[in-house]
């Protein structure tokens, strides 16, 4: 092991995924998650973004390669928010954040003060008693992002989870994720199509090929840039997405210019 | 102020116009009869049928609890039966491909075929609970089990991620995402029990044997007692819209807070 490079959280070495009708979503796919990083996954719909997050989560198995985790605790500990909110309907804000919980067997009493304070931490401290159809799209996220994160999860994995929310809800929610990611000191891997979304939230961001998912351009941004406004208007931020955009057409198939 | 009357209009117009347009349909048809002087034994007046219905009612009454009773009964049984065999299924295919086949069989024949052959193996209130729970019984299968199989795919594998036990998923989940659906089954099964009731009882009538509101309108038939027909069928309709109300009421009951089908008249 290198000294000052830490060991990954999880590697996925040689991984492959194809699916019943033949379709290989992943094609010797490999990834190493630094811990704390914030690392998106931009590439083409079908490129295999969502089939990674899925096998990280172990929602399912790959046909080929292994997923090798640091440490299995994290493994066990992973939350995941959806491309929709995907809330239980018929029950209340806190009912829907404290699922997680309540299926490891705590009970409602031992889990309100973490539900409350994640609550608190998506903003939605006075919806306790909201139904999901009492809420706009984006408070649905955020209850899905508190759900998520009312475990502690040591990893995030999210799959386009702002992909229907209208520009000015998705820069906020954005805002406010980065700002729950430091406070829990969350590795979150991110999904989206949207190249100014990927610059201005990862510290990471993969590029992958329209077919078997393979890595068109992996660019760092720095983590100690402040993700501001400031930055938003940067000539910097305008390099990142300049860069990331080429690696997306790349990623379509055209040649990188 | 406004609220108060914005309330109010939709109730008028619910309520009060379909019994206004009731109201003279009764009208027209008691005015006909007087006006074309026709006799009782082809077409009573609304109230000859009412004064029937008042002076039968010992008779009569009795018959419609007998009736509701069994319909009731059976479409308990039949929620029973249907809920179990509904779950049973969503729990294996091998289950499914092997008990689905009878359930479709049962389905597609016709009760009033049925019911004459029940007839010769049960007593008669028996044979007229069980033509009952066979219609009953399918609808609320069929609808349960789709509800059960019809869970948003995100939804389930957020349980798996969490490690939920098939216990869990299936009362925290698949039970209540399915009442809707359960509840649409429940409604059809609810007037497809007063049906079969009824189609049993007349079967069970031409056997000279019953108690029930169908054996009562059979009964006046042989006797040419028309105004009892009429009597007698306006009570058949009374204990249907009973069933369907009870159930919409319950329906809504359970589902108002969250599922759309039931929300209509509020938003």
């Amino acid at each position: 092991m290198t000294v000052g490079v830490a060991e990954p959280l999880v590697s996925l070495r040689g991984i492959g995924k194809s699916f019943a009708n033949g379709v290989a979503a992943l094609e010797n796919f490999d990834l190493d998650l630094r811990d704390g990083e914030f690392l998106t996954l931009l590439g083409p719909s079908g490129c295999g973004k969502s089939t990674a997050l899925r096998l990280i989560a172990g929602l399912a198995t790959p046909s080929a390669g292994v997923i090798d985790w640091r440490d299995s605790a994290a493994a066990h500990n992973i939350g995941f928010v959806f491309q929709e909110a995907t809330l239980l309907p018929w029950a209340d804000v806190f009912a829907n954040v404290y699922l997680p919980l309540r299926l490891a067997g705590k009970t409602r009493e031992a889990a309100a003060p973490l539900v409350r304070e994640t609550l608190a931490l998506v903003g939605l401290a006075d919806y306790e008693t909201a139904l999901p159809r009492q809420l706009s799209g984006g408070m649905k996220m955020r209850v899905a992002i508190a759900r998520a994160l009312v475990t502690r999860p040591r990893l995030l994995l999210m799959d386009e989870p702002f992909a229907a929310l209208d520009e000015v809800t998705r820069f906020r929610l954005g805002d406010d994720l980065l700002a729950m990611k430091q406070r829990l000191d969350t590795t979150i891997v991110f999904v989206t199509h949207s190249i100014y979304e990927s610059v201005y939230l990862s510290t990471r961001i993969l590029a992958l090929s329209a077919r078997g998912g393979a890595t068109v351009d992996a660019i760092d941004i720095d983590a100690a840039i402040a993700r501001d406004e400031e930055f938003r208007t940067s000539s910097e931020f305008a390099q990142y997405c300049r860069r990331a955009s080429a690696a997306l057409r790349c990623a379509y198939g055209e040649e990188l210019r | 102020m406004s609220g108060a009357r914005a309330k109010k209009t939709p109730l008028l117009r619910d309520a009060i116009l379909p019994l206004v347009v009731l109201a003279c349909a009764l009208a027209a048809w008691e005015a006909a009869v007087y006006f074309w002087d026709i006799p009782s034994y082809v077409l009573p007046a609304p109230s000859l049928i009412a004064a029937t219905l008042v002076k039968d009612r010992a008779i009569l009454f009795a018959s419609l609890i007998v009736t509701l009773r069994t319909a009731l009964e059976a479409l308990a049984l039949a929620t029973i039966g249907g809920v179990a065999l509904a779950l049973l299924i969503s729990r294996s295919r091998l289950m499914e491909r092997a008990l689905m086949p009878f359930a479709i069989v049962l389905q597609v024949t016709p009760i009033i075929a049925i019911a004459p052959l029940l007839l010769v193996y049960l007593a008669p209130a028996e044979a007229v609970l069980v033509c009952a729970f066979l219609v009953a019984f399918f609808p609320i299968l069929a609808n349960t089990s789709l509800g059960l199989a019809s869970v948003d795919r995100s939804l389930v594998e957020l349980f798996d991620l969490y490690r939920a036990s098939p216990w869990q998923k299936l009362v925290l989940l698949r039970a209540p995402a399915a009442l809707p659906q359960f509840f649409a089954g429940l409604r059809i099964g609810g007037g497809l029990a007063l049906i079969g009731a009824i189609a049993a009882e007349l079967a069970a009538g031409a056997a000279g044997q019953g108690a029930g509101l169908a054996f009562r309108i059979s009964e006046a038939g042989y006797r040419l007692d028309i105004p009892r027909m009429f009597a007698a069928l306006a009570l058949v309709s009374l204990a249907g819209i009973v069933i369907y109300a009870g159930l919409t009421a319950l329906s809504r009951l359970a589902l108002v807070r969250w599922h759309e089908s039931a929300r209509g008249l509020e938003d």
